[in-house]
């Protein structure tokens, strides 16, 4: 069988169930794909011997009757992951060289499941970015083009080399993480579906850490029916994350009924943004419209404190960057810069982090060092932390009153040209986030759904969020606005 | 509130950060840009609001005050970039 790269996991998983594929022959036709795909920069430490041998065993093991839910699939693992044995960098000169000694739980989890690790996929440094224009590697380029225009675009960030590898069919699926949308931003960029699950539902062990309060891992898939499969492999309690959930993982897939009649679907009044473009405004009130005429029960609801998420999120998170990159010093692990004649530790450290870090995180990590600094700790970061509280308290308010899930846009516009933004000042690419850091901030579960395409072809998503733990209900949800909303469109290749 | 150039300089010696001083200028100007759009902040009435300390209401775990991991020296020196004798070498810290 030919193009089976371009698969998604639940059909992979039945070919393979019924024998009519192997997973070296699904791996074979990744890495084939990966190998010609080079213009895309997605996968940036590939592992192929690693992924062939593991294909291997799967085999091995589909043989028998317990072969897990993954079994024999090939995936694509975020550079934020620790991975045993293969370079990690999170896209930053700092950590070039790492190789970890030990496996970051989800991506164990993906392992035990049988998931079959392709190689290691591009991102923005430290996940600090919307474009994966910050990333030592060099950009990571979506493989969908405004018509026959050859501009690059941005797959989005920080999960853009994760976006990229599974729009372009380069795996079947790949993790990414999302702290203030860098999982749903990314997926709606590239037409693929993203969920950052509910805070605490995947473990932060082993991952590389931005803004603890606010990191969550997630799947992104090419169907809403792959994300519940690989959200369940990739979640669950773990004694090693203090922050992780004792709660019991409930199968995902078997909730996807597609029935939502009688769901109160809230639409938030203060997502409405000036000057968003009619397409957005458009997609938005056409997935509200295919909701309803599944049977939802549509109501204007308010979130008031809306407009001060991103202002509060650029000092929660800068603030624990500070302290989380605290850790790269030059002395246990990555970069550390040539030293002249005399100089001392303290030389040592700032040249490294000089050197080691690039332009936005130094930036971030400066921020945040001043946000926390002796005076104005209570004036900006305590004062962030309580706005947090009223965002989260919106959220509570609403889902208190009945609404199961809320509809928003997932970003602002569809992608942009890589270098456009280049000369933006640096809030204008905060605003990419707009509509998903509140998700963040209040540890809700959210999901990017592609819904449309734009006027050039581009792939426009919406996004649902849900309560908190119950991302069955979510994907449930969203199951039906993918099955609703139809979209099937592919980028053309030129790669 | 803005940053000069000296308060720049001093963040960045704070977060370890070795700026030179041309750059000093671009940079608290980008802290301006920054903090200026936090200062929206400032329009919330907080009064009363407690700081949010965990998203998810939940009590962190205990566990037993024993020792659990260990010996694995070997492990924990591998990715140094300077590991010398079973110990982490950095420059000279005391004249």
């Amino acid at each position: 069988m030919t193009d089976l790269n371009k698969l998604g996991l639940a059909e992979a998983r039945d070919l393979l169930r019924k024998g009519e594929t192997t997973s070296v022959e699904l791996t074979q036709s990744c890495l084939t794909a990966i190998d010609a795909a080079g213009a895309l920069n997605a996968f940036v430490h590939k592992t192929p011997e690693l992924a062939l041998e593991r294909a291997k065993a799967a085999d091995e093991r589909l043989k028998g009757d317990n072969a897990p839910a993954m079994c024999g699939l090939p995936i694509g693992i975020k550079d934020l992951f620790c991975t045993k044995g293969v370079d990690t960098q999170a896209g930053s000169r700092i950590l070039e060289g790492f190789k970890p000694e030990y496996e970051s739980t989800v991506s164990q989890n993906l392992i035990d499941n049988g998931a079959v690790m392709l190689g290691k996929l591009n991102m923005d440094e430290f996940a600090m970015g919307s474009s994966n224009e910050t990333s030592i590697y060099g950009n990571a380029v979506s493989p969908w083009r405004r018509g026959n225009d050859d501009a690059e675009l941005t797959p989005g960030g920080s999960s853009g080399g994760s976006a990229a590898a599974v729009a372009a069919d380069l795996c079947l699926a790949a993790t990414g993480t999302d702290t203030g949308g860098s999982i749903r931003q990314p997926a709606a960029f590239t037409g693929t579906v993203g969920i950052k699950p509910t805070y605490g539902r995947c473990s932060r062990w082993g991952t590389v850490a931005f803004a603890s309060s606010l990191d969550q891992a997630g799947p992104m898939t090419k169907s809403v029916r792959d994300a519940a499969i690989m959200l369940e492999a990739m979640c669950g309690h773990d004694a090693k994350d203090s922050t992780s959930a004792d709660l019991a993982v409930p199968n995902f897939e078997a909730m996807l009924t597609g029935d939502i009649k009688g769901k109160k679907i809230g639409i938030p009044k203060e997502y409405c943004m000036d000057g968003m473009p009619g397409e957005i405004e458009q997609l938005w009130a056409d997935g509200t419209a295919m909701l309803k005429a599944a049977g939802a029960e549509i109501v204007d609801i308010s979130l008031p404190h809306t407009k001060y998420a991103l202002p509060a999120y650029y000092v929660i998170a800068p603030a624990e960057a500070s302290s989380n990159l605290a850790r790269y010093d030059g002395v246990r692990y990555g970069h550390r810069a040539t030293l002249e004649a005399g100089d001392g530790i303290t030389e040592m450290y700032e040249k490294t982090r000089a050197e080691g870090f690039g332009h936005e995180v130094q930036r971030r990590v400066m921020i945040g060092t001043y946000v926390l600094s002796a005076g104005f700790y209570d004036a900006y970061y305590n004062r962030a932390r309580r706005v947090r509280t009223l965002i989260k308290k919106d959220f509570e308010d609403v889902f208190a009153a009945g609404v199961d899930a809320i509809l928003t846009p997932a970003t602002p516009s569809a992608a942009f040209g890589l270098g456009e933004m280049t000369d933006a000042d640096p809030v204008k690419m905060y605003l990419n986030d707009v509509f998903t850091v509140t998700v963040n901030l209040a540890g809700l579960p959210g999901i990017a759904v592609p819904t449309g395409l734009d006027a050039q072809g581009l792939p426009l998503g919406l996004q649902l969020i849900g309560k908190p733990w119950e991302e069955g209900d979510l994907l449930n949800t969203a199951y039906a606005l993918e099955t609703a909303a139809g979209f099937v469109a592919k980028p053309g290749k030129w790669w | 509130m803005s940053i000069d150039q000296s308060t720049a300089a001093k963040v960045a010696k704070l977060a370890r950060i070795k700026v030179e001083d041309d750059a000093l200028p671009a940079l608290a100007d980008e802290f301006n840009t920054i903090l200026g759009f936090i200062e929206q902040l400032n329009e919330v009435d907080v009064e009363g609001v407690e700081p949010m300390t965990s998203v998810t209401p939940q009590r962190l775990k205990r566990r037993e005050d024993v020792v659990n991991d260990g010996n694995q020296q070997p492990k924990v020196l591998a990715n140094a970039p300077d590991a010398r004798e079973g110990f982490f070498a950095v420059p000279k810290v005391m004249e």
